[in-house]
């Protein structure tokens, strides 16, 4: 035997299809996009009753074959044999909903006509009895002409016998098959065969629709969201302050210690100011980035996510996008790269990219070290009146100066560079389900380990490339390094470009790694100033906002913040967008449009400013 | 009368849809999800603010939300005594 054969989990969105994934591969899963497209590829393996191991793909959710959505086109293709590169599935698991039949059974036959070997898991059978619904899958079995296995994902039920169904399914004599019918005729034929399929049906549960009742209501609905935002907003930026220290001070620790370990050279110096400092100055925004994604992941497997879509949709439409592009630019407020990876699920193309081009404004967790330090030099912690302090105000008016930001250029967007039909939003409204943690847990990892792995290449190549650039030339006896180095040069250019704006030439300087990751421009600003980095943190920053006070004037400061509300976004986010938008073209008009921003941003607060007289 | 007028919480049939006058895929997809001729529908819930945009149908066993520019292009006809 050459290959393990392939077995491949297809069903409507909703199905409870990942959750079956999840039950029958284990945490051991393979996450990569499809070549050429931006679908993720999750694959596992599942050992059959028989001992023969066979290759698990859990397939794009689809509605049918007939493709209205990157997601659908792929499954459709992967089904058909017509994905390059990817061979055809040996074996089908269709999954269907047991308690929406009438509807999950319209694609099933699309499925089964295809005449492939073929196997039908009853999936979420418990949620139906639950709901009053009696089936009969032998019924199902003689409609569908294949084995039907109920099954009940998150409770290990039936996995045995849907192994044994599949090890079989190639020998079963496939019979005469299901006719071709066409999409009203299924859909006549499905209403049929779930009639026959329910023995009995009790007075429908009312759950679903008592909660829709209130979390939809339009008074209701809309002050929960705030108020869950609020809570998310919280936990992303307070419960994850220990997890963050304890790992800076991981980063320390190894810093350290390699640097009493190892004699004095250049060697050293890379491994630790620049590989350790580099990296470890991003890896600490992996609580922030993991707690978001525990409350991301909860509300999409609750089934609230399509709510919020639902009650943000009114607000999206009115800038050209619709409630799908919500839940991106939520995630972009810890990082911009899982937002940008979370528009996959938004159909229309125009709608995908403009949510892409927006997501790097809103104000990712990489920006507060930058705006903590400038706020707490230059604006004074006075209060304004009603307990509200002034710092935090304009900390506030940041982020929402991005939103708007945002919304702005969405608005633009729509009506220039990604105009298109106007975009809908169709969605389906899952029903409300406890969220598994086992299906949490191995989604949580799964992220942070994309966000790790991330760390470790591009992060790490920026890094090391900033360092070499800040480190060579060698400066000679009482030179500057800085001034000396690469980096120091390129500075000297750039000034003249961000003068004008009243940016000065450390500025300058700060801007380039910066680059790499956002907050690095503290740390950078840190080194150009000299100051003596002693082990106590607020001690160093407090020293720097002395250094900064100094030095640059308010009107600088503020238009430093507004520089960073819109520009520097960090060379990931580039990668991401490249990856996302298979090429060049977007990311560089993302960069070139940003920068402008900013640029007209920072030049227009510090003109302003100065005007004032501040 | 249009899907879009329909009373919230009263059931109608889809006696006619103008796919005409949908996007092509947002017509696929609506047909998709059950929203074609003869479906029973209700309006389950309607948006929050002015024009009250997007709404939720319910579909047979299903929830789906659209917005009032799909639903507009569909005719419904009350049904007597009929529950989905």
């Amino acid at each position: 035997m050459s290959r393990p054969r392939k077995v491949a989990l297809v069903g409507n969105p909703n199905a409870g299809k990942s959750a079956l994934f999840n039950a029958l591969t284990g945490a051991r899963q393979k996450i990569a996009n499809y070549p050429g497209v931006t679908v993720e590829r999750k694959s596992g393996r599942f050992i059959l009753p028989t001992g023969e191991p066979v290759e698990m793909t859990d397939l794009p959710g689809a509605y049918g074959l007939d493709p209205t959505s990157p997601d659908e086109e792929v499954t459709s293709k992967v089904i058909n044999g017509h994905f390059p590169g990817e061979a055809a599935p040996d074996v089908l698991i269709v999954v269907l909903d047991a308690s929406n039949l009438e509807q999950h059974l319209v694609f099933a036959q699309e499925i089964l006509a295809l005449g492939k070997p073929t196997v039908v898991a009853l999936n979420m059978i418990d949620l139906a009895e639950r709901d009053g619904l009696v089936l009969d899958p032998a019924v199902l079995e003689e409609e569908l002409g294949v084995r039907v296995i109920p099954t009940v994902a998150v409770r290990r039920r039936g996995l045995v016998e849907l192994g044994e169904a599949v090890a079989s399914a190639e020998a079963r004599d496939p019979g005469p098959g299901l006719a071709n019918l066409n999409q009203t005729e299924r859909r006549v034929a499905a209403h049929a065969m779930a009639d026959a399929a329910i023995l009995s049906e009790s007075k429908r549960h009312r759950l679903h629709a008592r909660l829709d009742r209130m979390l939809l209501n339009p008074w209701m609905g809309p002050v929960i969201l705030l108020v869950l935002l609020f809570v998310v907003f919280q936990a992303v930026f307070a419960w994850a302050t220990p997890f963050a220290d304890a790992l800076d001070a991981g980063v320390g620790w190894l810093h350290d210690s390699v640097k009493a370990l190892m004699p004095a050279s250049l060697l050293r110096d890379l491994i630790t100011e620049g590989v350790i400092s580099g990296v470890g100055s991003v890896v600490v925004f992996l609580p922030q980035i993991v707690i978001l994604f525990a409350f991301v992941l909860a509300m999409e497997a609750s089934g609230y996510m399509a709510r919020a879509a639902f009650l943000m949709d009114r607000l999206m439409a009115r800038v050209g996008l619709s409630g799908r592009s919500f839940i991106p630019l939520l995630s972009s407020f810890a990082c911009a790269i899982p937002g940008i990876m979370a528009t996959r699920s938004i159909a229309d193309p125009k709608d995908r990219l403009t949510t892409i081009l927006i997501a790097p404004m809103m104000t990712c967790s990489a920006r507060l070290p930058v705006y903590a330090v400038i706020i707490a030099a230059f604006i004074p912690n006075t209060n304004v009146g009603g307990g509200v302090g002034l710092q935090g105000l304009v900390l506030f008016v940041l982020y929402v100066a991005g939103v708007l930001g945002a919304m702005l250029v969405a608005l633009v967007l729509r009506r220039s560079v990604t105009k298109g039909e106007a975009s809908g939003f169709i969605m389906e409204l899952p029903k409300y389900q406890l969220p598994r943690f086992k299906d949490m847990a191995i989604g949580l990892w799964q992220r942070a380990w994309i966000f790790l792995r991330r760390a470790g290449t591009i992060i790490f190549t920026v890094t090391v490339v900033l360092w070499v650039l800040l480190n060579f030339p060698q400066a000679k006896p009482g030179e500057s390094q800085v001034d000396a180095s690469i980096a120091g040069k390129l500075a000297n250019g750039l000034a003249v470009v961000v003068e004008p704006i009243g940016f000065n030439r450390d500025m300058a300087l700060a801007l380039i790694p910066a680059m790499a990751a956002r907050e690095v421009a503290v740390s950078s600003l840190a080194t150009t100033y000299a100051v003596d980095a002693g082990d106590n943190e607020d001690q160093q920053a407090a020293e720097l906002g002395q250094q900064l006070r100094s030095r640059w004037t308010l009107p600088t400061a503020l238009a430093f913040l507004a520089w960073f509300v819109f520009a520097p976004q960090c060379m990931s986010t580039i990668a991401v967008t490249r990856r996302e938008t298979n090429g060049w073209k977007w990311p560089a008009f993302m960069l070139a449009y940003l920068f402008g921003l900013a640029y007209v941003a920072a030049g227009a607060t510090y003109w302003v400013a100065v005007a004032a007289g501040l | 009368m249009t899907l879009d007028a329909l009373p919230l919480g009263k059931t109608a049939r889809i006696a006619a849809v103008d796919w005409s006058a949908l996007v092509p895929e947002e017509a696929r997809r609506l047909r998709a999800l059950g929203l074609e001729e003869g479906a029973n529908v209700m309006i389950a819930h309607r948006g929050v603010l002015g024009g009250r945009d997007p709404i939720a149908i319910t579909v047979g066993r299903m929830t789906v939300a659209v917005r009032r520019a799909h639903a507009s292009a569909m005719t419904v006809e009350f049904l007597e005594r009929v529950s989905i």
